[in-house]
């Protein structure tokens, strides 16, 4: 089910992110050490962040705030029109401007979106180049252009891509729906709409580029230092080997800082004619209409069942729209969650004149789980099962709905179990909506599956100096999610240290090589490289010590700073000292190791969700969220707690505020800022309990920990829905679920009586 | 208008002779006077409206005096993070619907990239650097720390000073002011949870 045979030649980051990231079915040939059950002193626990102090002080850098000598601020001239042929452009009026250093054409022929890039200026401040990109002259011819879903599969619509607007990007079946259908009891269809969702990280998208004779260093908000590079070195026709990249701190990606992007470039050439730094920061605005979002959906489901619950046939059939991109498939919850021998997909992406979606927080699979976690709730109604029991029903242990691989492990019923409980799941509405009054509660939950599982090949070093001092290095990049913490836990875990004693240096292409950050790959794989650079820096360790005391290696044991001599342990040696004696620095290599192919590795989980909502106003407020989670070891219950409490905070807004709202007149973005863009703020926010049911996978890695960044944000947005249904009898197909959407249900509920 | 523009362009070129000289924050030590309080009016029916473009300020900074020479248009926000280089303060939406820029403003929140920069002469103004003390971090900063009260960390800063200035005024807060006095803060990550608890933490620490 490899979707981008469909997609050779568009745009289409969110199927190239699970090219990237998903689970693959080919691997790397298995080299996996035993798995490790020893229990751990740091690893696991709550441990404050080691940059904690940095960041509330104000001195962690981020690529906004790398100010260098003469650096010049770059602004980017974008296409007011949706579509245009570009007739001709006039750099002369910026370049006669004082102040302004340089100014390049970045595009010729046709824009195909408001807000594609078109020319760029470098100046002395912002303003200078602001009042600069005024004089740039461009000539449009504008075209006819088409931005909703809607209008783009219309009869005679504009063709956005000089193809047809629709195009098929997913298409797997098994079994027989027919046949399914037929030993059916029950036959339900739904269909389920959810709108276009914009990342709005904190810190706009962002580059700082200097050059040093033909050498490039580029400072990038990025989530990928290496894609960066590689992007570079061909955008710029330069050898990698000339690219530096370096990632700080970032505010923020969500996925849409992965890989290249335009004003990166723009920055590198315009430091390059200008001879000078150039920083180019996106506005709000920019960002909210440049750098991505969330493709909409349009799903529709059609299941049968039994009486007793057993699914015998799934039919899935979606309209995405990802813009001038292909939009997000969203079957994979679908296909694999629930056993059922009879499946068919059919998914199309509709394009039109609005930017390319890029992977958004779990890409196809919020969208995904709203639908198919919707559909159970319901299915559960129409056989007056308990909708938690209709999901064991169809319990399965190989991925592909029962048909596939066996996965290494899968606590997702032992979730079930913790979240039913700790949100008293017996107290929901026996019948939806059966609730009295004007403020009616209810309670839901929703299934959540991911990949997650790590990517082999991700290397660390440990360096030791000749004074005993320690450092952890990746060429990887935080988050947010504590990636310079963890790695600190498991180096001085390892090593018989503490965190404070491991420098740790990250986010620059210079470092060992790791891959991106998305996919919640980057725990699975930095931790288990850093592992195992350590284990080896402990083994040679050992050897000396053990040359010291006469004994064999597996005699000796690292502690408090100190090595030991098990069968004596009052001789020991400090760690220190054993490493002076040595005069030279001790480095160690440590990889991610491959996996056998006869599992398939994920991530597991099940939110359930209390809310109340007002008959009256159609408001709904969520009341409180458990969240139970299987992602494997977890590395530190601290940041894994936020994860989780991200994950459902930014669920609940997907759910009940954020939509992008397009003008069909002007083919415009009609909020792209932070107040008629809603998202969740501190009044929205419900009781959260995020719990870990910490089961190590003996089979993924060598520390048996998996990914959590995408699994808290993908059954949160589901949960609350089905906490709707349950709570007012109807259940909201579209959301965001405002409160026009609400009273609008109830409307036809009462109707329909 | 046009004389407007006119001047505007004037004063870039004023502008790079003065960075040909390092740029950055100019101290009216090296700058003339007269450079500094250059002055025109504009005539509306309401009468004359002095036209500045330039002006020499005064600032307390973090407990520091500094004298500089900004252009009207130069919000708080841009004189704290370009001139004085305290890049603490975050530019998020640039329009007053984040909080990502809250400085204290003689005690006070403001938003400084709504607050021009002329308009706070005078005042003293506290940034996220200035919050601890010489040898000890404020017990809203140690509570940050402990309680995890952020995620990638670039909202942290509005909201520490935002939660500061309500532990100033409120010592023992309920849960619900905190929410009311953090509602004009976002983060997009979605930690508010921890920011409660930490705001939480801090207040019972407090002396």
């Amino acid at each position: 089910m490899r979707k981008r045979d469909y997609l050779k030649d568009i745009e289409a980051p969110s199927l190239l992110y699970f090219e990237e990231f998903g689970d693959k079915e080919t691997q790397q040939p298995a080299v996996i050490p035993p798995p490790e059950k020893e229990k751990f002193k740091i690893i696991g626990n709550v441990v404050p962040r080691i940059d904690g102090e940095k960041i509330v002080t104000g001195q962690a850098p981020f690529t906004h705030d790398i100010q260098l000598r003469g650096m010049l601020y770059g602004k980017i001239l974008r296409s007011p029109h949706p579509c245009a042929d570009i007739v001709s452009v006039d750099l002369s009026g910026a370049l006669s401007l004082s102040g302004v250093k340089a100014a390049i054409q970045l595009k010729e022929g046709k824009v195909r979106y408001a807000g594609e890039l078109v020319a760029a200026v470098a100046a002395v401040d912002e303003n200078t180049a602001e009042e600069a990109l005024k004089l740039i002259k461009v000539e449009y011819k504008p075209l006819p252009f088409v931005v909703t879903p809607d209008k783009a599969m219309e009869e005679g619509a504009p063709q956005v891509l000089d193809q047809p607007n629709l195009r098929k990007i997913n298409d797997y079946s098994r079994g027989d729906i027919e046949i399914g259908f037929k030993e059916a009891d029950i036959v339900l269809e739904r269909t389920y709409k959810t709108a276009v969702e914009i990342h709005q990280v904190a810190e706009t998208h962002s580059s700082v580029a200097k050059w040093e004779e033909e050498n490039l260093t580029v400072w990038d908000s990025t989530q990928a230092i290496f894609s960066v590079r590689d992007g570079l070195a061909r955008a710029l026709n330069i050898p990698a080997s000339r690219i530096k990249v370096i990632k700080h701190y970032m505010g923020g990606g969500f996925g849409s800082k992965l890989g290249l992007n335009d004003y990166t470039v723009a920055a590198a050439k315009l430091a390059k004619e200008a001879g000078r730094p150039v920083k180019i920061a996106l506005s709000r605005k920019e960002n909210s209409i440049c750098v991505g979002n969330r493709p909409s959906s349009l799903q529709t489901i059609k299941g049968g069942v039994k009486k007793d619950g057993t699914l015998t046939a799934l039919y899935y059939k979606n309209y995405t729209c990802g813009g001038v991109g292909a939009g997000d498939s969203c079957a994979e919850p679908l296909v694999d969650v629930y056993r059922c021998p009879n499946v068919k997909v059919e998914e199309y992406t509709v394009f039109a004149n609005t930017v390319a979606s890029r992977p958004t927080r779990a890409p196809g699979h919020v969208q995904g789980t709203l639908a198919l976690e919707g559909f159970m709730e319901e299915l559960a109604n129409e056989l007056g099962m308990d909708p938690l029991e209709l999901r064991m029903k169809n319990y399965s242990l190989k991925n592909r709905g029962d048909t596939g691989i066996p996965y290494s492990s899968k606590g997702l019923d032992k979730c079930y179990q913790i979240g039913a409980e700790k949100i008293g799941w017996e107290r929901r509405n026996k019948r939806p909506g059966e609730g009295k009054g004007k403020l009616r509660r209810g309670l839901g939950m929703a299934s959540q599956i991911w990949g997650g599982a790590g990517r082999p090949g991700t290397q660390a070093d440990i360096r030791i100096h000749p004074d005993g001092s320690v450092e952890a290095i990746c060429g990887t990049q935080d988050l947010g999610t504590g990636t310079r913490t963890y790695m600190a836990e498991v180096a001085a875990e390892t090593l018989g240290l503490e965190p404070q004693d491991i420098t740790i240096k990250i986010g620059n292409t210079e470092y060992p090589w790791a891959g991106s950050s998305g996919g919640s790959t980057t725990t699975p794989s930095v931790a288990p490289a850093t592992r195992d650079a350590a284990l080896k820096a402990v083994d040679y360790l050992k050897n000396l010590a053990a040359k010291k005391f006469s004994v064999n290696p597996d005699e000796i044991f690292i502690e408090n700073k100190k090595l030991f001599n098990k069968n004596n342990p009052a001789q020991s040696v400090d760690f220190q000292a054993l490493v002076r004696e040595q005069r030279r620095e001790l480095v160690f290599h440590g990889e991610c190791s491959g996996r056998s192919t006869d599992y398939t590795y994920n991530t597991f989980g099940a939110h359930f969700a209390e809310v109340e909502v007002d008959l009256e106003t159609g408001q709904i407020k969520v009341i409180k969220v458990v969240a139970v989670h299987d992602s494997g070891r977890i590395m530190n219950k601290l940041t894994a707690e936020s994860q989780v409490i991200g994950g459902i905070t930014q669920g609940i807004s997907t759910a009940l505020f954020e939509e992008r709202v397009m003008d069909n007149s002007t083919g415009k973005v009609v909020n792209p800022n932070l107040r008629d863009y809603k998202i969740a703020t501190s009044m929205d926010i419900p009781e959260i309990v995020p719990v870990f049911v910490d089961m190590v996978d003996s089979q993924i890695n060598i520390l048996g920990t998996k990914g959590l960044g995408e699994p808290p944000r993908i059954p949160a947005s589901a949960a609350v829905a089905n906490a709707v249904y349950n709570a007012i009898g109807v259940h909201i197909s579209e959301i965001p679920m405002t409160p026009d959407k609400v009273l609008q249900a109830l409307k036809e509920k009462e109707a329909a009586r | 208008m046009e004389k407007v523009k006119e001047k505007r362009r004037k004063t870039f070129t004023r502008r790079d002779f003065l960075k040909g000289f390092g740029g950055g924050a100019i101290s009216a030590a090296v700058l003339p006077k007269l450079l500094a309080q250059e002055m025109s009016s504009l005539r509306t029916k309401k009468g004359n409206i002095p036209l500045y473009s330039r002006k020499e300020i005064t600032l307390t900074v973090n407990g520091k005096k500094v004298r500089l020479v900004v252009e009207p248009r130069e919000t708080l926000l841009d004189v704290l993070r370009e001139r004085l280089n305290l890049t603490g303060t975050k530019k998020i939406c640039n329009r007053g619907e984040c909080g990502g820029c809250t400085v204290l403003l003689d005690g006070f929140t403001v938003y400084s990239c709504l607050y021009l920069a002329i308009r706070a002469d005078g005042k003293n103004i506290t940034t996220i650097e200035g919050l601890a003390s010489a040898d000890k971090l404020h017990p809203v900063q140690q509570a940050f720390i402990a309680k995890d009260g952020y995620q990638c960390g670039f909202c942290a800063p509005g909201f520490i000073i935002s939660s500061a200035a309500l532990l100033d005024k409120n010592k023992t807060p309920s849960l619900e002011e905190v929410k009311e006095a953090l509602s004009g803060n976002l983060c997009r990550c979605g930690n508010y949870a921890k920011i409660y608890e930490a705001v939480l933490t801090a207040s019972t620490r407090r002396p």
